[in-house]
């Protein structure tokens, strides 16, 4: 009896020491920062002069009433709608153009995926020249053919879309090697099965390939979307938010809000609202996408 | 239904200078049940898949059913094809899977449902039609690849190692079941498998292939009987024919030295009076018969005897045989070649 119960003993001390690093690590950097920053989001910001003061949910009352804070949160999801879809169609496409026997496949691998390995800071200086007014590429090319000059980025109307195109050409790449690595993955047998059941190669894509990619495709919406709400590097490099806030994004905001005007508790209120986003959209895409996935 | 006849005129394929197939020449006739045998890397494969149209051969023409097919896509030759691993859709159920090529060639959904349902009955599938393949059993899977082939509804069926990933048991029932479906619904099925076992027990015609040509082509009984070459004779057969050199003790019963001799294991008898001496160096008791292997100088030669042997490993044995059950070969070109003694050759 004795013998047994000491073994269950040291068996779950040695279970909690297993986990102990882990759980340290996780509490520390991800756990008690969300609790922390919660509360913080319901205290006023603290001077030298005013210590700071529990004021309740007074700070979400303010981020109801903040303009800023809504159009920001409508450009967010302008970005998200706009570059997730795109980047992982044209990721696919691109999968799908290079897993096939073309000539000069390497190059083109290698040129697919270029943009990805640049730093973002590169891509956004680099395509800052792009959108310079007069003798900037694009207006180099339009100005070629006799078109007029344009202020892509202090255009209210075009920056945030200027934005867009930018951080869809930047992640395309990326999310491409993971569909490439899928496609190769796909058994030729099947395609050979295709063939001669007499499916032609859009019938095969909707009804075999597609539903086959799908664990990939979900995988790739997650990080997609969470990147659309945590990149915001080019923002400081070409725009800063401007003009008029029209290519602000959340995460940039929050960062202004707590690093700019060194308002912490209103900057902790809008990283909760971000992370009750984030959250909500992961574990529709879990809950929902998921059960409808065929994994093998 | 027309005619669904598979001929192949001097059929040749080469993947740049390497050279997979040569010189194939061969009918399949109407409603036949024609075996590609061959050691693996023996173009068998590649032969299939010529007629499948998912290779198309670098010279020579493949007619199927009166139409000249060579450069036709797989779709267009009216076929089906069960393939080694099934290559079923791992996201579709078993009805989806088996209506695939029918929803493809976009037959009335009246018909579909009515080829689904006979075929389900006829293939014991009918109450698995919701499940996914990676809940049955590999028997199961075989089932509905058989299933997708047999609900097209065309008369020339291809089979690439249909069997090659079942145990044994279900092997030999899967095998019985698919002669007969090929008779009872009068396919003209050519059926690749490395198993000798399995070609003679199926086949109505057996091509015997080697090196990316043809070794003999014709029926089993021709293939055990008569085989063309050396090969043939060491391929067919369980165990396989013994293939002797004239040296040593053996070569007064030789010609001359520029022969193979042949001689299956069960042709061979102990004597106690006559016959060469060799020594017992294995035996495998198998229930019904033993094996026993006796060398003979450098030579190893394989009998066997019904029921159990009282001869021990390092006895003495006198080998003996009949004239009439022996083959001789070229020595060089390994090419069958009349027996001297009279008897057995054309």
């Amino acid at each position: 009896m004795k013998p047994t119960f000491q073994l269950r003993y040291w068996n779950q001390i040695n279970g909690w020491l297993l986990v102990l690093p882990a759980v340290f690590m996780i509490s520390l950097f991800t756990h008690y920062p969300i609790v922390s920053n919660l509360f913080h989001s319901l205290f006023s910001m603290g001077t030298a002069t005013r210590p700071e003061i529990f004021i309740g949910l007074e700070n979400y009352k303010y981020l109801l009433d903040d303009d800023i804070f809504w159009k920001v949160l409508k450009n967010n999801f302008i970005y998200s709608l706009c570059t997730v879809p795109f980047s992982i169609g044209i990721a696919l496409c691109m999968a799908l153009l290079i897993n096939r026997n073309i000539r000069g496949r390497s190059l083109v691998r290698m040129s697919f995926f270029t943009p990805t390995v640049l730093p973002m800071i590169a891509v956004a200086n680099i395509w800052l020249f792009f959108y310079t007014p007069e003798y900037g590429l694009f207006d180099q090319i339009f100005g070629f053919f006799g078109g007029d000059s344009h202020n892509w980025l202090g255009n209210p109307d075009s920056a945030l879309y200027c934005l867009i195109v930018m951080v869809i050409w930047k992640e395309s790449g990326f999310f491409m090697v993971f569909y490439l690595a899928a496609l190769q993955q796909l058994s030729p047998e099947l395609k050979e099965a295709g063939l001669v059941e007499g499916s032609g190669s859009w019938y095969y894509f909707r009804r075999v390939t597609f539903p086959l990619l799908m664990p990939t495709t979900l995988f790739v919406t997650v990080n997609a979307v969470v990147n659309s709400f945590k990149l915001v590097d080019h923002l400081v490099i070409m725009t800063k938010g401007g003009p008029d806030n029209a290519t602000s994004l959340l995460l940039y905001y929050i960062y202004e809000n707590a690093f700019s005007f060194w308002d912490t508790s209103y900057a902790a209120t809008l990283t909760v609202v971000l992370v009750l986003i984030l959250a909500a959209i992961t574990i529709f895409q879990f809950a929902v996408v998921e059960k409808r996935i065929h994994y093998q | 239904m027309a005619t669904s006849k598979i001929i192949l005129t001097d059929v040749y394929k080469s993947w740049g200078k390497a050279e997979a197939l040569a010189d194939i020449n061969f009918v399949c006739g109407d409603g036949e049940l024609l075996v590609l045998l061959g050691p693996s890397g023996c173009g068998k494969s590649t032969t299939l898949r010529l007629i499948a149209g998912l290779e198309t051969p670098t010279s020579g023409s493949i007619e199927i059913g009166g139409r000249d097919v060579s450069n036709l896509p797989p779709v267009k030759r009216n076929i089906s094809m069960v393939f080694q691993n099934y290559a079923l859709f791992p996201h579709l159920n078993v009805a989806e899977n088996i209506l695939f090529g029918l929803k493809a060639r976009k037959v009335p959904k009246k018909e579909r449902q009515k080829r689904l349902k006979d075929t389900a009955a006829l293939l014991g599938l009918t109450e698995f039609m919701d499940r996914k393949p990676a809940q049955l059993s590999g028997g199961q899977r075989q089932r509905i690849a058989l299933g997708r082939a047999i609900v097209a509804q065309v008369s020339v069926c291809l089979m690439d190692e249909p069997l090659s990933n079942l145990d044994a048991k279900l092997r030999q029932e899967m095998r019985q079941e698919i002669r007969s479906l090929q008779q009872r619904l009068k396919m003209t099925m050519v059926y690749v498998t490395h198993d000798q076992v399995e070609a003679m027990t199926i086949a109505d015609k057996i091509i015997l292939m080697k090196d990316g040509r043809i070794e003999q082509h014709g029926t089993p009984e021709d293939l055990y009987n008569r085989p063309a070459t050396a090969f043939t004779g060491s391929f067919i057969g369980n165990p396989p024919m013994n293939i002797l050199t004239s040296d040593g003790p053996l070569s007064k019963s030789f010609p001359d030295s520029s022969y193979f001799l042949g001689i299956r294991p069960e042709n061979i008898s102990i004597s106690n009076t006559s016959g060469i001496e060799g020594q017992v160096v294995a035996i495998e008791y198998l229930g019904a018969d033993t094996l026993i292997v006796c060398q003979w100088g450098e030579q190893l030669i394989t009998l066997t005897v019904k029921g159990k042997t009282d001869a021990l490993v390092g006895d003495y044995l006198r080998l003996n045989w009949r004239e009439e059950n022996i083959h001789l070969f070229n020595r060089d070109s390994g090419v069958r070649v009349s027996n001297p003694a009279g008897g057995t050759a054309r």
